[in-house]
């Protein structure tokens, strides 16, 4: 049977961090029993379709799902396994962030099935955690941290930003050894992009923020990549770090673009060849759910030229980079045949690298791949 | 169509400065004759181009034929004539005139009398027409109607006690300009039996008809089959019909002296119509042709190039399509290193410029790269040889010219008095000579100056505006051509000469002009994977440099949970802004960075 992986939108939050633009809702604490009926709803829309999968991992994504009742998850858990195909998942990961964790909540994920916890970190400064709209101090995340393992977790993500405002090359590095002393294992590592609609877009463009320069921001990708690197962690993708054996197997399916399916608002799904996203609005979401409607906002037909295309955009964020004879075995094509030309330009001009069979980023391409993706997509 | 005698018929235009409310007069006149109702009417009838609406002025003239009950009860054919309002149609402009016995000249209650105003005003005078003042925009808190009356009998020396007060906007007492008019106007003199005489005041293509050519019967009369000549070129051709326009153009058996209306006659080329010249008679012509026609020169010339080279011919085609109803634009197709084929094209003046650039990427469609605009400049080689030059990269080696030229124009500055340190200032930063200056009245004054036109092209006009928070109003003419020390400034990307960017400026100006360009292009050239150095020389000597850094960081670091569309999007829009950009040696620079040459920024 063929595996997919299920993503699951938490939209509630206590309050917004300052660089966040995904789809959340502080203060809407009383709509969280109806947005859970019309997750279920939603669920069993798709129950026809998921026949003919079975589910690989389960990702809870937000928002911060740890901030609701853990009665809520487990009510979406007794939907998947009365209903889904679930005797072959393998990874269950839940984002959490400090604040919000008691150990009877980490144990009933636990007790549920749940098997990976990603908590929002971001850094280790305390200053730094309150000029972003975090809510908690390295304290918590510690506490936090450690109440987890007590549950018996043993998959532990954590995430980090860089590029932060007053941020500096120590800090950041000062963040992974901290993380790296406790024995994560897997890390985050995201750079800070000023989404559009923000509230550090506004101050940005209000020129307030003091963002580091773009060398010191490239230092503190690259000098994490080498500190990593030395204490064992596999630089497996742009941003993700791991030790052997604990890549995330959820963001794997959207690396190398196998079937997932996203339940709630805002979330994304990718089968067969279409992809299709709901509504970012709650009302849009409730109301068509409430009328028998599939609550989905827009779709795309991804052809089998698009579908190559991707599927290089997507696998060259893997450093392992995109394998040839895997591509053949998914398209049938010779990836030379179908991409040579820009392959070959950019593997002249030092971006890209060739070796046993698998295409990749250099260390350079690695900090500008959109040059190479710009140039993948058709004209 | 109902005809009327001659002594009833008023041809007139309407003189104003750019939104002091001509077309909104225009409209209201056309309304309260009934012609259309103001549900029918789209905003502003006679200025039906989309570009023109926008920009809210008139660029191309045109007439409509009015009937109006007097108060007398006697039936009138008001002939309304309209002309476009800027400097680089002043031709046009005279020519609209020249048809017409008044003009009503519309003056702002709160800005008054303005340069251009004035310009327009000295035309109609020596057309010897009639001016009937209009005061409009009585509306505003702001209006000083008594004290514009004044300034208008004051500056321009007529009688403005009776001048209507009105609000165009408001639809303010509209009746008065009517009676004005009739009263004030002079109707057309003309034997209608004598050879004809006609001036084209306007002349446009219709893809059914042909050309269509705007006329002004001065004596005789004109009608289908008969054989007319052009008298500026004896080319004959044979009328097909001829009309007057009201809402839409209605055919008539035949227009007489004094009437206003338009001709067709198989005529395929709008050169073949120009405006200014006379039609007679080809049986029997007039002895003598209408004055004042004159082949219209351009002023001003740029590089046309399509953004992708594929596009050559939708280019050619789009400017032959323009010029089919612009005589006075000319091209030719010319090649350069860094933009590939494309085409030189001359236009009257900056706004022209900027019209037909507008109207290729709108109109047509056609994504295009311009240079910045020159002028022609005279030279003479040390071999005697005399030489034009429309394009930078033509002129020849310093060595071998033995003296450059270049062209000056009287410029007409009105300001308040509060602003003359200023301008002067300007004028002086440009290289201007200062003639006189008179006061009009005691805080006004109008400044003359004989300035290069290299330099007014030169973002001149935002400059005065911006010195004089747009109270300065600046009208030109073109003067002669005068002695130079000019140079050749070239602008090296990546150590390679960007042809298109060649610019020919006064030795003075080379340095700043070559350290804002340099500066301008750090700005506009998008970071690459190396750093590129940019270089402004004068021969071989380096003059300026900038250095765009090498570009660290180009990614999309989020994964956007399986959100694979919006990456994707994100990065076809920066294809999107890649496909706009030009190749240069190894180097892509954006359209945009053509134009940054033109920025002055003071």
């Amino acid at each position: 049977m063929k595996k997919i992986a299920v993503y699951i939108h938490i939209p509630f939050c206590s309050s917004k961090c300052y660089y966040c633009d995904f789809v959340s809702f502080p203060n809407m604490d009383n709509r969280i029993d109806q947005y859970i009926n019309y997750l279920i709803k939603e669920m069993d829309m798709y129950k026809d379709i998921l026949e003919e999968y079975t589910i690989d991992t389960i990702f809870f994504g937000g928002g911060t799902p740890s901030y609701i009742d853990e009665k809520h998850i487990g009510r979406i858990f007794e939907y998947i396994y009365s209903n889904y195909n679930s005797s072959e998942i393998n990874e269950i990961t839940i984002e959490a962030n400090p604040e919000t964790v008691t150990y009877k909540k980490l144990k009933t994920y636990k007790d549920i099935g749940i098997n990976r916890i990603s908590i929002g970190l971001q850094s280790t400064k305390d200053t730094i955690l309150k000029e972003i709209g975090r809510r908690h101090t390295f304290d918590d995340f510690l506490k936090a941290y450690e109440t987890a393992r007590k549950a018996g977790f043993e998959n532990i993500n954590v995430d980090l930003i860089f590029g932060l405002p007053n941020q500096t090359v120590k800090d950041c590095i000062h963040s992974l050894d901290t993380v790296v002393a406790l024995g994560v294992e897997h890390i985050s590592y995201y750079s800070l992009i000023i989404e559009e609609g923000t509230l550090m877009d506004k101050w940005y463009k209000e020129g307030k923020l003091k963002l580091p320069d773009e060398d010191s921001e490239r230092e503190m990708y690259h000098r994490a990549i080498e500190f990593l690197e030395a204490k064992g962690y596999k630089h497996y993708e742009i941003s993700n770090f791991a030790r052997e054996g604990f890549e995330c197997r959820h963001n794997l399916f959207y690396w190398k673009i196998k079937p997932y399916i996203g339940f709630g608002i805002s979330s994304h799904s990718n089968i067969g060849n279409k992809r299709f996203w709901n509504y970012k609005n709650y009302n849009e979401y409730t109301s068509s759910l409430k009328n028998g409607h599939f609550p989905v906002e827009g779709k795309e037909y991804i052809d089998e030229n698009m579908k190559m295309i991707e599927y290089m955009i997507m696998g060259l964020r893997l450093i392992d980079g995109v394998d040839k004879k895997e591509f053949k075995d998914i398209f049938k094509v010779d990836l030379d045949d179908r991409f040579g030309m820009v392959l070959e330009k950019y593997k002249k001009q030092g971006l890209l690298t060739e070796e046993d069979g698998n295409i990749r980023f250099s260390k350079k391409g690695l900090d500008l791949s959109n040059i190479v993706y710009v140039d993948l997509l058709p004209n | 169509m109902q005809k009327v005698k001659q002594e009833n018929i008023r041809n007139f235009s309407i003189i104003a400065h750019i939104d002091h409310g001509k077309s909104t007069l225009a409209d209201r006149l056309i309304e309260k004759t009934g012609l259309l109702t103001s549900r029918e009417m789209a905003e502003q009838v006679l200025d039906s181009m989309e570009l023109e609406k926008e920009r809210g002025i008139t660029i191309k003239l045109k007439n409509v034929r009015l009937n109006y009950k007097g108060a007398d009860g006697e039936n009138y054919v008001l002939n309304l004539i309209d002309t476009p309002g800027h400097v680089d149609f002043n031709y046009e402009v005279s020519r609209s005139l020249a048809a017409c016995e008044g003009a009503l000249l519309i003056v702002d209650a709160t800005q008054g009398v303005e340069a251009q105003t004035l310009a327009n005003v000295y035309l109609a005078l020596e057309q010897d027409l009639e001016i009937v003042p209009v005061i409009n925009k009585i509306d505003l808190p702001s209006a000083r109607p008594d004290e514009v009356k004044k300034e208008i009998e004051d500056i321009i020396g007529i009688d403005a006690e009776n001048a209507p007060l009105i609000s165009a906007k408001e639809g303010k007492n509209i009746e008065s300009v009517f009676k004005e008019i009739i009263e004030k106007i002079p109707p057309p003199k003309g034997d209608k039996n004598a050879p004809l005489k006609a001036l084209i005041f306007d002349s446009y293509y219709d893809s059914y008809k042909g050309v269509v050519a705007y006329i002004r019967v001065f004596e005789g009369s004109i009608k289908p089959g008969m054989k007319i000549r052009m008298m500026s070129n004896n080319k004959d051709f044979e009328v097909t019909e001829v009309g007057v326009t009201t809402s839409k153009q209605i055919p008539v058996d035949s227009l007489e002296a004094g009437d206003v209306g338009y001709v067709v006659a198989g005529i395929k080329n709008v050169k073949d119509a120009r405006v200014g010249d006379t039609i007679t008679d080809h049986e029997n012509p007039t002895a003598e042709p209408l004055p004042g026609y004159k082949k219209v020169v351009p002023m001003v010339y740029c590089g046309i190039y399509p953004a992708e080279g594929e596009d050559f011919n939708s280019v050619r085609e789009a400017l032959e399509k323009l010029q089919v109803n612009d005589a006075s634009l000319v091209f030719e197709p010319e090649t350069s290193a860094a933009l590939g084929y494309g085409f030189r094209c001359g236009f009257l003046g900056l706004l022209h410029m900027e019209i037909i650039q507008e109207r290729l990427e709108r109109e047509f469609d056609l994504n295009i790269v311009t240079t910045a605009p020159s002028v022609i400049y005279k030279v003479r080689t040390k071999k005697g040889e005399e030489l034009s030059i429309q394009n930078p990269t033509n002129m020849p080696d310093m060595t071998e010219i033995e003296v450059m030229e270049e062209p000056i124009v009287s410029a007409s500055i009105m300001t308040p008095t509060d602003y003359v340190g200023a301008i002067m200032e300007l004028c002086q930063n440009r290289r201007g000579t200062f003639i006189n200056m008179e006061y009009l009245e005691e805080t006004r004054v109008i400044m003359h100056y004989d300035l290069p036109l290299n330099e007014v092209i030169y973002d001149f006009f935002d400059a005065l505006k911006s010195k004089t928070r747009g109270f300065a109003s600046l009208d030109y003419e073109f003067k002669g051509y005068k002695e130079s020390d000019l140079v050749k400034l070239d602008i090296l990307i990546n150590g390679e000469l960007v042809d298109a960017l060649s610019i020919i400026v006064h030795r003075s100006k080379a340095y700043e002009r070559g350290r804002k360009i340099a500066e301008k292009l750090k700005e506009e050239i998008p970071r690459h994977q190396f750093a590129i150095p940019i270089q402004a020389a004068i021969g071989s000597k380096i003059i300026a440099r900038e250095t765009i850094k090498a570009l660290r960081k180009d990614v999309l670091a989020k994964c956007y949970g399986g959100d694979i569309t919006r990456k994707k999007k994100l990065l076809e829009k920066q294809k999107e802004g890649k496909k706009r950009m030009r190749q240069i040696g190894s180097v892509e620079v954006p359209q945009e960075a053509f134009l940054s040459v033109l920025k002055y920024d003071e």
